[in-house]
């Protein structure tokens, strides 16, 4: 329809109007053109996906032969399944201690790298590298350094002067399988903290010298002009954490498979063997939805959260 | 978008002695702190070049009492090493390549045409960024399986056609800053909106496009979940998959597995070091402005 007019060519004053429509109609036509493809993905694979994962749910399926309809079964069987429970318990305190964590630190590293010490780019290289071994081979790599015999972590607690018989036995252990993970994924603060430090480098410097002229000390400059400066940045960090953290699987799978006793046994590491171990798609696909539904309720806690306590520059409008 | 500026020269004014002790302190706390950043792979390095019994020592040992390059040379004839890599080679081009042409296409819709329902779905585009990839992995796994596209390489790349809503958002900031008089200078010379997108738009935007392309390519270099998920014979591994097989195939080499693992992640960090300022500003414009 839009083609068809615009074929036509105007001269005329008066027909002016219908030609600049349809110049108009035609960038709206070759913007869809262009989104198209993201169009079709979201349809397919976001929407149709998330109704046809939603329907899953309250079925009971293999995929292949058998699919019977079970109604909310499936979540009433989740609220009483101790395997899950343990997944959610261990999943929740690996994200509570890790993120806390690795924000601090990566947060302390930034602020002494951003006082204007010689090395700065060496530095921020070795905090960074560890960010860079990811998934699989941070996994291996860790896998050796954990290791309670020979590992380079028990090593140094015994030059340290840990009794043999107190070293903790890491991923072998129930009680410090978790902090293992823990360990690795903190390890990897790196990545924040360049983060943070861009976001450190780009307040503008009138606003310490106003604060010096004013005659706060430098704790005080802290908590009035870094702290609500980097708060922006610290907020997104805090969100994309949490929701990256609750998806915890390769550590956890590669590391110990859930073990000991599932004391690893991460949500999604439980809903990978539900589904593609155990073929129970319904069941695993309710705790997907499961999974969502938690990682929705924190993020939006901590959004809410954030008038409180993020301060954005010029925002108020 | 902000490069990282070098901070500030203090002013040399008076400086009480308590500012030398909080220097010293300063360097103390740094130089343990990357210590201990560092140990791992340095030992990781170290063990991959010593001598069997030298590996387990302890306490651990530093330098190689000789070099033992078996770990290096090994695994290519024990394992399929140069297939993991020819197929992860694989992935990540094709992921980034297909990924950089789709996002950006629908990343210039959204920062420099106007068509109705825009903003709201733009919007949509930033929500699909808070949904875990796990709600739809089971629909998602079930239609490649329908199509007979498990353990095909298919899956894995053939989403990157349609975009993926980080890379469109990441890019459609950087299209935003582009002044719009250089759209229409290109329509007055007779450009179309393909023409304006591919010759004037694309080639501005080169830092932004290379920051996207490293992301792409340093996640899809060893993404572990979805070739563990469609991939089940050897020869179609990519190098996660192959190194987490030699990791429990071979545990009484443990050099090997050190070997493999240190040459595994030496492109992702040669390419951090050529690109440092891309991936800095990339994750400047991700987090920082986000």
């Amino acid at each position: 329809m839009a083609s068809e007019s615009s074929t036509r060519t105007t001269t005329s004053a008066g027909a002016r109007r219908p030609a600049r429509m349809t110049q108009r109609q035609r960038e709206e036509l070759m913007a869809y053109l262009f989104i198209s493809p993201w169009i079709i993905g979201f349809l397919v694979f976001t929407v149709g996906a998330m109704i046809f994962s939603l329907g899953l749910s309250f079925f009971s399926t293999d995929l292949l032969s058998s699919t019977t309809f079970v109604g909310p079964n499936n979540f009433v069987a989740l609220a009483q399944d101790p395997l899950f429970h343990q997944a959610l318990r261990v999943t929740t305190l690996y994200t509570l201690v890790t993120v806390p964590i690795s924000t601090i630190i990566a947060l302390a590293i930034s602020l002494m790298l951003n006082q204007g010490v010689i090395f700065q780019g060496l530095f921020r290289v070795i905090y960074y590298l560890p960010a860079l071994v990811t998934g699989v081979a941070v996994t291996i790599l860790w896998s050796w350094v954990l290791n309670p015999e020979m590992g380079l972590l028990n090593g140094f607690l015994r030059e340290l002067g840990v009794p043999r018989a107190a070293l903790p036995r890491w991923f072998l252990s129930e009680q410090w399988a978790v902090p293992s993970l823990i360990l690795m994924s903190v390890w990897a603060a790196g990545s924040n903290m360049l983060l943070y430090l861009a976001g450190l480098q780009s307040i503008p410097t009138h606003l310490y010298e106003a604060a010096r002229i004013d005659g706060a000390n430098p704790w005080q400059q802290f908590w009035n002009v870094t702290l609500p400066m980097l708060s922006p940045t610290i907020f997104f960090n805090l969100v994309l954490n949490i929701i990256g953290s609750y998806q915890v699987f390769t550590q956890a799978y590669l590391l110990t498979n859930g073990g000991p006793n599932n004391a690893t046994l991460t949500m999604v590491l439980y809903l990978f063997r539900k589904s593609f171990q155990q073929f129970q798609f319904g069941y695993a696909s309710a705790i997907a939805w499961v999974l969502f539904a938690i990682i929705l309720v924190f993020t939006l806690m901590v959004v809410r959260s954030s008038d409180a306590w993020v301060y954005y520059e010029g925002n108020r409008r | 978008m902000t490069t990282i500026k070098q901070a500030a020269p203090r002013r040399v004014l008076r400086r009480p002695a308590g500012y030398y002790v909080g220097r010293v302190l300063l360097y103390a706390v740094l130089l343990c702190g990357a210590a201990i950043f560092i140990a791992p792979l340095l030992w990781m390095v170290s063990s991959s070049v010593k001598p069997g019994y030298q590996v387990y020592a302890m306490p651990p040992e530093w330098i190689p009492e000789r070099f033992v390059w078996d770990g290096y040379i090994e695994p290519w004839t024990t394992f399929t090493m140069g297939t993991f890599y020819a197929n992860t080679l694989f992935l990540v081009i094709t992921n980034t390549v297909l990924t950089l042409a789709s996002s950006a296409l629908v990343a210039f819709a959204f920062a420099r045409m106007r068509f109705r329902g825009r903003d709201f779905l733009f919007i949509l585009v930033l929500s699909t960024l808070m949904l875990p990839p796990q709600v739809t992995l089971i629909p998602t796994y079930w239609f490649f399986a329908r199509l007979g596209w498990v353990n095909t390489m298919n899956p894995l790349f053939v989403p990157a056609l349609f975009g993926a809503p980080f890379n469109i958002f990441l890019l459609r900031q950087y299209f935003m800053t582009i002044p719009l008089e250089m759209d229409d200078a290109a329509r007055i010379d007779g450009c179309g909106w393909f023409a304006i997108f591919w010759r004037i738009i694309l080639p501005l935007s080169a830092p932004a496009l290379g920051v996207v392309a490293i992301f792409s390519a340093t996640f899809w270099w060893l993404e572990f979940f979805q070739p563990l998920i469609y991939l089940n014979t050897a020869e179609k591994f990519p190098l996660s998959l192959g190194l987490a097989l030699i990791n429990t195939r071979n545990f009484n080499n443990v050099q090997a597995t050190f070997a493999m693992t240190t040459i595994a992640i030496l492109p992702v960090i040669v390419l951090f070091f050529v690109a440092q300022k891309l991936y800095i500003q990339g994750l400047v414009v991700s987090g920082v402005k986000g």
